[in-house]
């Protein structure tokens, strides 16, 4: 039987060589949910996906502000919602600013938000005194 | 990160050996790229068949090896991508902008 309740938290240096870490955890905690009636192998690529992208985009942020040199990723289930937050103390930035990709005039940058947006099912970004969150939510 | 380069009937072949590209390693695929376009120009395949993750990174790194190579006249292929890793093109539209091929042979055979 499942828990009711799973919670990961992790923090790590704010180093790209992690991003395999966080993003492989996302990935093993989609092949660990019993109730999970979608596609599974499609649900571990994505969380995997969406953790990595949230996290890299953390780091980039965090750059400019070496005193705090962590992101803090929390990944928290329960009542069939799977919720991630990643913390970073950098500038911030606005989420509704972010454009969607012009695909008929594919850039290199810009792709990582538009992959949370489509594959999950909320993103909120908030900027707070002691730091920036960003939180995704994907209903399961 | 790790490739293996190859000429074989008149390409370059770059088979890309990690099988996860992302934020850490892209900057390294997308200098390999732009190396090979500038020293050999023509057209490039990159072989994905070990690779069974991409992020938004790696897809920018293709995608600028992509511009560069149509700049110099030349062209960069695709092939053996994994299922995965090709959902990824489709949800951002790329499949649409690469030349995709199932293997070298059907990516020779599309040239002539």
């Amino acid at each position: 039987m499942s828990p009711a309740i799973l919670q990961v938290d992790v923090i790590i240096p704010t180093q790209t060589r992690y991003l395999d870490l966080i993003g492989s955890i996302g990935e093993r905690i989609a092949k660990e949910l019993d109730s999970y009636s979608g596609d599974r192998e499609a649900l571990a690529y994505h969380l995997n996906l969406v953790l990595t992208e949230a996290t890299a985009n953390a780091i980039k942020h965090a750059q400019d502000n070496e005193a705090k040199n962590t992101v803090r990723i929390c990944i928290h289930i329960e009542d069939r919602q799977l919720t991630i937050k990643v913390y970073d103390h950098g500038q911030g930035f606005n989420l509704e600013a972010v454009a969607k990709p012009d695909f008929d005039h594919p850039k290199e940058n810009g792709m990582g938000l538009f992959f949370i947006r489509t594959l999950m099912d909320s993103v909120t970004y908030t900027q707070q005194a002691d730091g920036n969150v960003l939180e995704i939510i994907k209903y399961l | 990160m790790n490739f293996k380069l190859e000429q074989i009937n008149g390409c370059q072949v770059l088979s890309i050996l990690d099988e996860r590209i992302d934020a850490h390693n892209s900057a390294d695929l997308k200098a390999e790229l732009l190396q090979l376009i500038e020293q050999h120009g023509g057209a490039i395949v990159v072989q994905l068949e070990q690779v069974r993750f991409i992020d938004s990174s790696g897809l920018g790194a293709l995608l600028s090896g992509h511009k560069q190579a149509v700049a110099k006249s030349g062209k960069l292929v695709l092939v053996k991508i994994q299922q995965p890793v090709l959902a990824m093109f489709e949800i951002t539209r790329l499949n649409r902008v690469f030349e995709i091929y199932a293997d070298l042979d059907e990516a020779s055979a599309a040239q002539t």
